[in-house]
């Protein structure tokens, strides 16, 4: 019926193929996808540089015993502005913005399915945050009740900017759920013909499942701000028991929305690294439907682990049994992951790129902290790790050396095809190894202060932890400065500086990606590929 | 079918709206944060104004937006494949609100099976009763609280029952004018559209009595202890989504007036009319586990 029109269309936009709109407008009014994915991954970059600044606070303030730089109520705005920060700024809008730049190209999309609500979703962001950083500068300071905002560290002790931090987070919320939406209508109905589910690349695949976890938590999370903001302002007592309230509910329906959350945050690593390794080892990916498979089942086990945060609570023992086994049962299907992507490079023709480094430590490092994870799981073990180092060494492991490290591996993976040219090479190896000795630096010793029984979130420890935490902090300020060489080299790259290079970039590479050309065109596939 | 996958998918161009809607966001997400912490402070500001700005904002970007997509729809851009990313975002939008009212159907479980017969000192908790309201004793609806507050439990008779009521026969009504509206039957379909939007209004009014009851009468309020903080703010998150729905719907009706909707397009008229049958179901959740039981 409406072919006619439609190739009128076509023709249009075939003239000025390439035609960009220009001046700011092109940034605030825009329906690309990768302008959108651009604007994403700088935004991300800038919140990690600002929250990696607070994590310099941090450990200035440990680098001695005592109290010296900041004061305690600063410290604790810090570790929780830290952490709200690198999970909701940093590391989930990398993700939505690798998703945007490259689903649509992977599966032979013309764009994502809605453009004009993929600007919005970017642009909340911005916002977003400006009202949570604005906060630490109003009567009081920002939130200090740790990035899990407890109650009633949230309700009854809290001071009154609680308020922005909790519409901030509603609307940060209204920008995932929106974000997500996207990403999963595009792929469910926008593949190109041919691209039945079991061929789409493992990054589609896991994309498409964490937008699942993330349309059924996120309204989760906006339901329990919802509850504080009440409870603070409003008289209700959800979390108070003078009120037939629970704080330990809150608990509950915090880690209902957060541990599908910490999955949220490395399904997509699993993704990337299960993209590079097969191009670096120039073999197919190993058992591609059982890391299909994987990933659906961590999903799906992710909504009944919730408890394992909270094995101190005093929950009955049946229950405390039951979150054990289940945690424990995730081991699985990850232990599945690690050991296909180690038969994938098993005789392979392996070469050591930049993307394949970061891959490669991706998997040391990341089952370093799963192993740290499963020890954490033990519930009758966990009396004493609970809330100590050993957690932050935990969680920052799978956090800093697996999401962020799999960000920085698909940044240098995909660089050449965003901007046409090779980044610098001689820089990404310095930064490379700067991050990889710095981090261990940073977190390894965490593990022991945390056996040790070095609480977190103090920011005065007892004498015999000072040496290590020399160290660590030494670490922590070696691997901030490591990311200025990656910051220096974006900049290079985004001048477009470097040797060209070719559609296919790397000499291993397969999937649609890499059969447009580099740079990216403005619009690719308008006619969808046919997919053999 | 293979030949609809070739037809060419509608990437609009630049569009300001999106922008605009994440200012209206900041304004109503700030506005609303100082409006709260005056109203805690009891100091004048610049909050509830914010907050109103934020909202004339959105409305502004609404009216543009959906402008920009009927005008898209009217003059046929919309493929089939587009109709489907609609119907599919729209799907999993209603999703995320199923989600959202989860959580506090959560609290409300939790609350009832867990927290309250623990305070009465139920599974191993006989110390926790005994040293923190040795007095205090665990029944649904919490009339009184551990603290002391006491009030009245809302009968699931009357009100309540007449809302259930009209809220279903109003998801039967929105039904019979789908139907209509897809068999081509321009009557039909104005006359239940009508009787839903007033099933929807009249539901809404006896909400408020029922609220001014419960405040007025009853001393059941927000600030209750569990029981008033569960009912209210399940039956007012349900409330506001019934007065969305209501202006979703009423919205329908005028572009049916205007002889908008044909059996092939009618993705809007669809959307609203799932998120209408959304509604009554959580209500008729709503009505069993707060009201009833």
């Amino acid at each position: 019926m409406s072919t006619v029109t439609n190739d009128i269309h076509h023709d249009e936009h075939h003239d000025h193929h390439d035609h960009k709109p220009s001046g700011i407008k092109r940034w605030l009014y825009t329906t690309n996808h990768k302008d959108i994915g651009t604007l994403y991954l700088w935004f991300a970059f800038i919140m990690f540089l600002i929250g990696g600044a607070m994590a310099m606070v941090i450990r200035a303030e440990l680098f001695q015993p005592g109290l010296q730089i900041v004061d305690p109520n600063f410290f604790n705005q810090m570790t929780t502005v830290h952490g709200l920060i690198m999970v909701f700024g940093a590391v989930m809008p990398a993700f939505t913005g690798l998703a945007n730049w490259m689903v649509p190209l992977m599966i032979g999309a013309p764009d994502m399915a809605l453009p004009r609500m993929n600007n919005w979703s970017f642009w909340i962001l911005p916002f977003a945050f400006l009202i949570l950083l604005m906060s630490l500068f109003m009567e009081g300071g920002g939130p200090a009740f740790g990035w899990t905002f407890y109650a009633p560290l949230s309700t009854t002790y809290s001071n009154d900017t609680t308020a922005l931090f909790v519409f901030s987070v509603h609307i940060m919320g209204a920008s995932s759920i929106m974000g997500a939406i996207n990403v999963i209508v595009t792929i469910l109905n926008m593949r190109a013909p041919g691209m039945t589910f079991m061929k789409m690349p493992l990054f589609v695949w896991t994309w498409l499942i964490t937008a699942f976890l993330l349309i059924a938590v996120m309204p989760v999370l906006a339901g329990a701000v919802t509850m504080v903001l009440t409870d603070k302002f409003f008289g209700t007592s959800f979390f108070d028991a003078a009120g037939g309230g629970d704080p330990v509910m809150f608990q509950h329906i915090f880690w209902f929305f957060g541990h599908p959350e910490v999955y949220i945050m490395i399904l997509p690593a699993f993704g990337i690294v299960s993209q590079i390794v097969p191009t670096f080892s120039r073999k197919k990916l190993f058992g591609y439907s059982s890391m299909v498979y994987a990933t659906a089942s961590i999903a799906l086990l992710s909504f009944i682990v919730w408890a394992h945060h909270m094995f101190t609570t005093g929950m009955p023992v049946g229950a405390e049994l039951f979150f054990m086994f289940a945690t424990m049962l995730i081991s699985v299907p990850t232990g599945v992951k690690v050991f296909n992507w180690v038969a994938t490079m098993w005789r392979g023709a392996i070469s050591f790129e930049i993307p394949m480094m970061f891959s490669l430590a991706f998997i040391v490092l990341f089952t370093i902290g799963g192993l740290s994870g499963l020890m954490l799981a033990i519930t009758p073990v966990d009396f004493q790790y609970h809330d100590t180092y050993f957690v932050v060494a935990h969680f920052h492991y799978v956090l800093v050396t697996g999401a962020v490290f799999s960000i920085m591996a698909a940044t240098y993976y995909w660089l050449p095809k965003w901007t046409g040219k090779m980044f610098d090479i001689t820089l990404a190896k310095w930064h490379f190894w700067c991050s990889l000795i710095s981090v261990n630096l940073l977190f390894f010793p965490m593990h022991f202060v945390g056996l040790a029984g070095m609480p977190r979130r103090i920011p005065d420890y007892a004498l015999q932890f000072a040496d290590f935490n020399k160290w660590i902090s030494l670490g922590g300020f070696a691997f901030g400065l490591s990311q200025l060489i990656f910051l220096a080299l974006l900049i290079k790259a985004c001048r477009k500086k470097g040797e060209p290079v070719s559609a296919q970039v790397w000499d291993g590479a397969e999937g649609l990606e890499w059969e447009v050309p580099s740079p990216a065109p403005y619009h690719t596939f308008e006619t969808p590929p046919v997919v053999k | 079918m293979s030949e609809q996958q070739y037809e060419k998918y509608y990437v609009p161009d630049q569009s300001p709206w999106p922008f605009v809607g994440a200012v209206a966001l900041f304004l109503m997400a700030l506005g609303a944060g100082n409006f709260v912490i005056e109203m805690k402070k009891g100091t004048d500001g610049n909050g509830a104004l914010m907050l109103l700005a934020g909202f004339v904002v959105l409305l502004v970007m609404l009216v543009g937006w959906f402008k920009n997509q009927i005008d898209e729809s009217m003059s046929g851009m919309h493929s089939a494949q587009l109709g489907r990313s609609y119907r599919q975002g729209m799907s999993w939008f209603i999703f995320s609100e199923v989600m959202f009212f989860f959580a506090f159907f959560g609290a409300l479980f939790y609350a009832r099976v867990i927290a309250v017969p623990w305070l009465g000192g139920a599974s191993n908790n006989a110390m926790t009763n005994e040293v923190l309201w040795p007095t205090f004793e665990a029944i649904w609806p919490l009339v009184e609280t551990p603290g002391g507050t006491t009030t009245e439990a809302m009968p699931w008779t009357g009100l309540p029952l007449y809302n259930t009521i009209i809220l279903l026969v109003s998801s039967v009504t929105a039904h019979i004018a789908h139907v209509a509206l897809e068999k081509g039957e321009r009557g039909k379909l104005k006359l239940f559209l009508g009787i839903t939007i007033l099933l929807g209004c009249t539901f809404l009014y006896l909400q408020v009595v029922e609220y001014i009851h419960a405040y007025q009468d009853m001393g059941l309020k927000l600030d209750s202890g569990i029981y008033g903080n569960t009912f209210f703010m399940l039956t007012g998150f349900h409330g506001l989504h019934v007065t969305l729905g209501t202006l979703m719907l009423i919205i329908m009706f005028g572009r049916v007036l205007k002889g908008h909707f044909s059996p092939d397009n009618q993705f809007a008229f669809q959307a609203t009319s799932w998120y209408w049958h959304f509604v009554d179901v959580v209500w008729v959740c709503l009505f069993v586990f707060v009201y009833i039981l």
